[in-house]
């Protein structure tokens, strides 16, 4: 997505992303990003907050007007869980417990893979 | 002197780095050769050229439509498209790589804000929206998703006289 957004800024469209995955959107560099820092899935807001989706849609629109260079990120203050910052660590673990696990699954992808001939499923 | 709210202290950064996270995850599976994701030193950058209240935005999403027989959009390489809005609820998320253990897409405007763009259009804030929105539904090639669907969304965006965009990858 940051690639579709520097190809628009090049042909005169301004952009805002606003997105959770902070350091893929800045290593690439784009004009701006509200950071809003959830857990991958609902960037535009927590599903039926409608008070936290139009603030979020109207910082947007600030940063719109208002960046005036590019790789300019703002920060949502929203906190999707004040209570359990434990998302962070559950999104693809690589514990003890489940390494084994996740080495059999790479195997039987890979199997699959050769025999359908496919590079990606 | 006024007493200011307590931060929360770390000793890591706290926000998650999904690089880090993704090649940790496929080496963990035996992948030995890590993705490799987009670097740029230097961005480029368009300035607004009348005030918003006179823009018409325009809004791409990497949702991607499971049934397309039942969709009237137009797409380039069956792969980025232009949709009517009301197409929303026909959009899927579910190949794409998000955090299906901590929440849920049942609500279009976490992800796709109709509602909110219009109050802002109500408020004057804002011109108008594009009858269409766009996606780009994530693909491995970045040469793809670069030099096949961006001009392809710029093309549609021109013809919907599109002022600025909004990009709300899942």
């Amino acid at each position: 997505m940051s690639l579709v957004s520097r190809h628009l800024e090049t042909e005169g469209i301004p952009t805002v992303i606003i997105g959770s995955a902070r350091d893929i959107v800045e290593e690439c560099g784009v004009a701006r990003f509200l950071f809003v820092d959830f857990p991958l899935g609902n960037p535009t807001g927590k599903p039926g907050d409608t008070k936290g989706q139009t603030e979020i849609v109207d910082q947007a629109l600030t940063l719109m007007g208002q960046a005036w260079e590019p790789r300019t990120t703002v920060m949502s203050p929203q906190v999707w869980d004040a209570d359990d910052d434990g998302w962070r660590d559950r999104f693809l673990p690589v514990t003890d417990e489940n390494q084994a696990e996740l080495a059999a699954a790479g195997v039987a992808r890979r199997e699959k893979q050769a025999r359908t001939g496919r590079s990606l499923s | 002197m006024t007493q200011g709210p307590t931060p929360t202290r770390r000793s890591h950064r706290g926000f998650v780095s999904y690089i880090d996270k993704s090649r940790e995850y496929y080496a963990a599976q035996g992948y030995d050769r890590s993705y490799e994701w987009a670097a740029f030193a230097d961005a480029p950058f368009a300035s607004l050229t009348k005030p918003l209240s006179e823009c018409r935005v325009g809004v791409v999403t990497t949702g991607y439509f499971p049934d397309p027989d039942t969709v009237p959009y137009v797409t380039d390489h069956d792969q980025a498209y232009a949709a009517p809005l009301s197409a929303v609820e026909l959009l899927a998320a579910d190949k794409l790589s998000w955090a299906k253990d901590e929440t849920h897409t049942n609500d279009t405007e976490s992800f796709l804000p109709w509602r909110a763009l219009q109050d802002a259009i109500d408020d004057r804030r804002l011109g108008s929206i594009s009858p269409r929105f766009y996606g780009t539904p994530t693909v491995y090639s970045q040469r793809h998703t670069a030099q096949i669907d961006a001009p392809a969304i710029a093309k549609w965006m021109a013809q919907d006289h599109v002022d600025i965009a909004i990009l709300v990858p899942f």
